[in-house]
């Protein structure tokens, strides 16, 4: 997986909560037996019409965030199915980073798998970045290994993040690979392991 | 010894490897795997040259995307390449699978439990969010994304930091007419689809208790909707019982020392949890979700929310998305809501008890004109044990459709999906918009609630029907 450090992108407000990975990217488009490709899928019912037309007053569709590599949103993001189709089609959308007050937990994970950043800020944080986003195109730099979101405006915002999953997307490193560090220690877990 | 509670016991009896500033390296016995969630996983171990660690200690099935009718057509091309390529991967590495067909084929969370795979104290996982179905058996079940389905399948583990443990308590008794799907919605009506979040719950308490070990299964299924990590129940006699003779479960002297075992892990009766909730079973009536999460439901006696019942700006602003998208009004009765499809089926509700509750409903009777219901049992050998009973017969006879096995329309990957516009009844687990179909409506309700509205041609409390037939 790519690593990731450093974006600085004007950031697209998706001022909704409890955005369901349904939404992000929808059943039918989960046929397909591919990683990539998901990026024009994604929030496809709330992107396009039934005849396929753009709905232009959906914030993505919007020509000042096009390119943008930072979504923001509100509470319990990526909420529902475990679809790894959900961060796939965020990434190959363009975006690299989710600022969110909460996220789902298997969403939050699957983050971590493909080089996306998932920056939890306070409600209050978000509401402000929101408000910023929607009047006027707004701009960060987060960096990783810092820990921050810089705002045009000299505005700063920290946030924490598992030690561990900082590692491992400042490194882009494949954990599988990792994992067979310790087989050792699995080939003996699995000689006393409890099986019925 | 310090008192533990089962989510405690099951997790430290499987961490291979702890160590400061990682999370935990835990050990999976259980890896179910399906269509959907797959494919890309094998293509990675077959990019990287990898190999699956433990072939024995997975388990595949086709559930997601099989047609319900017409078996073994697959009219859609990009759905039959991915049923090929799960049959494919399933050969080249070693892993048993009940294909399309196969008398064990069915949801995966629902032929886990019936051919003894699932046993407590058990880590289990599958690239489905609905896998913590199987914590009713007190196991730690969980979902997970297809770069973990990868790892699992390489190493047989996963890099897991502790989640936080909660209690939920069902004190009391349900009310007659009141089932297992009406608590789990109770419980998401009451405290929201975050509470979970980080969590893993085990549901305690007399209600709970008195459950079968069915009901508990949709209990824990829809612990996801609530945001844990995992649900589970403490295993009991119900549960070694409900084991007893499985095909994957121990025979002889071996089931006794497993059951022996099993029981060992119930929560001590002084353990402690990071958060205890309480909800009694006797204030809960059948529910009705009228909004686009599984948080937005309520009593069947009640109306829809008006904006006067919220505080915040946001919270009214979801209220007025969603009744838009639902094509409902501020304040109305939840009985006048009218709908055109009923959904029996899904890894919620689609086991023998479930049907049967369904068909003593509508048993007698014809269900509306307006409206279309189908029945989707939840794998080939429920089908069987139903149309042993009969229960086919009462559903064709009242005019609802009796199809295979899979997850049909609780998602719509295949083609059992519901127009724009038109509402269903289902007994299913998301309501999320677009979920059974773009623009289609999802009212979540018990098996017995959908067969009620079935007959009305619009939502009922269920309990007039039962008392009807007690009195009979």
């Amino acid at each position: 997986m790519e690593p990731i450090n450093q974006v600085t992108s004007v950031i697209t407000p998706l001022d909704r909560k409890n955005v369901d990975t349904d939404q992000i990217i929808s059943k039918e488009f989960l046929k397909r037996i591919e990683r990539t490709g998901f990026g024009r899928f994604l929030f496809y019912h709330w992107r396009f019409d039934e005849q396929g037309n753009e709905i232009t007053d959906f914030v993505l569709n919007k020509p000042e965030f096009k390119g943008s590599q930072i979504l923001v949103a509100q509470d319990n993001f990526g909420c529902g199915s475990s679809r790894e189709h959900a961060p796939w089609a965020i990434l190959d959308y363009g975006f690299r980073v989710v600022i969110a007050p909460s996220f789902a937990d298997i969403f939050h994970n699957n983050c971590f798998k493909n080089g996306i950043l998932p920056i939890k800020l306070t409600e209050a944080e978000c509401d402000e970045i929101l408000a910023k986003g929607k009047e006027n195109p707004y701009s960060v730099e987060v960096s990783l290994e810092m820990q921050t979101v810089s705002g045009e405006d000299g505005k700063v915002y920290n946030f924490t993040i598992d030690p561990y999953y900082k590692e491992m997307l400042l490194n882009g490193w494949d954990e599988i690979a990792l994992t067979f560090k310790y087989d050792d220690k699995i080939s003996e877990y699995e000689a006393k392991r409890i099986a019925y | 010894m310090m008192a533990k509670n089962i989510i405690e016991k099951i997790w430290d009896t499987h961490v291979v490897h702890q160590e400061e500033g990682k999370p935990d390296l835990l050990y999976i016995d259980l890896h179910l795997i399906h269509e959907v969630t797959s494919p890309q996983a094998f293509e990675g171990l077959r990019l990287a040259g990898r190999k699956v660690r433990r072939p024995d200690l997975c388990f595949a099935t086709m559930d997601h995307n099989v047609p319900t009718k017409n078996l073994p057509t697959i009219n859609d091309p990009i759905a039959k390449k991915q049923i090929t390529t799960l049959a494919e991967n399933a050969k080249e590495f070693g892993v048993q699978l009940a294909d399309i067909g196969h008398p064990d084929q069915g949801i995966v969370h629902v032929i886990g439990p019936e051919l003894g795979l699932t046993q407590p104290g058990k880590t289990i996982v599958c690239g489905d969010s609905h896998t913590s179905t199987h914590g009713a058996f007190g196991a730690l079940a969980f979902g997970i994304g297809t770069s973990e389905v990868e790892h699992v399948l390489s190493t047989q583990t996963l890099w897991q930091n502790k989640p936080k443990t909660m209690e939920i308590r069902v004190n009391g008794q349900l009310g007659v007419g009141v089932t297992a799907k009406d608590i789990i919605l109770a419980i998401i009506a009451k405290w929201g689809i975050g509470i979970g979040t980080g969590h893993i719950v085990e549901f305690t308490g007399e209600a709970i208790r008195s459950l079968t070990m069915e009901e508990r299964m949709t209990i824990c299924n829809m612990s996801i909707e609530a945001g844990a990590k995992a649900g589970l129940i403490s295993p009991d006699e119900k549960t070694v019982e409900f084991l007893r003779g499985r095909r994957h479960a121990p025979k002889d002297d071996k089931f006794e020392e497993a059951a022996k075992y099993w029981l060992s892990l119930a929560s001590d009766s002084d353990a402690s949890y990071n958060v205890v909730l309480e909800i009694d079973a006797d204030e809960i009536e059948p529910i009705v979700t009228w909004g686009t999460n599984p948080s937005m439901g309520t009593g069947i006696s009640n109306t829809v929310p008006t904006s006067e019942d919220y505080e915040s700006e946001s919270d009214k602003q979801a209220l007025k998305k969603a009744l838009a998208y639902m094509g409902l009004e501020e304040g109305q009765p939840i009985e006048s809501i009218e709908i055109q499809h009923v959904f029996i089926g899904s890894c919620t509700n689609s086991r023998l008890s479930d049907l049967r509750s369904a068909a003593s409903i509508v048993k007698g009777k014809k269900i509306h004109p307006g409206v279309r219901g189908i029945v989707v049992p939840g794998s080939w050998s429920t089908k069987k044990a139903a149309e042993e009973e009969g229960l086919h017969q009462i559903f064709l006879e009242s005019g609802f459709e009796w199809r295979e096995s899979g997850c049909s329309a609780c998602l719509g990957m295949n083609e059992d999906t519901i127009p724009s516009g038109e509402r269903c009844a289902s007994t299913s687990n998301r309501n999320f918009e677009g979920r059974q179909g773009a623009g289609a409506r999802t009212h979540l309700v018990s098996p017995a609630m959908a067969a009620a509205a079935a007959i009305e041609g619009h939502f009922v409390d269920v309990r007039k029907y039962v008392k009807q037939a007690q009195e009979v």
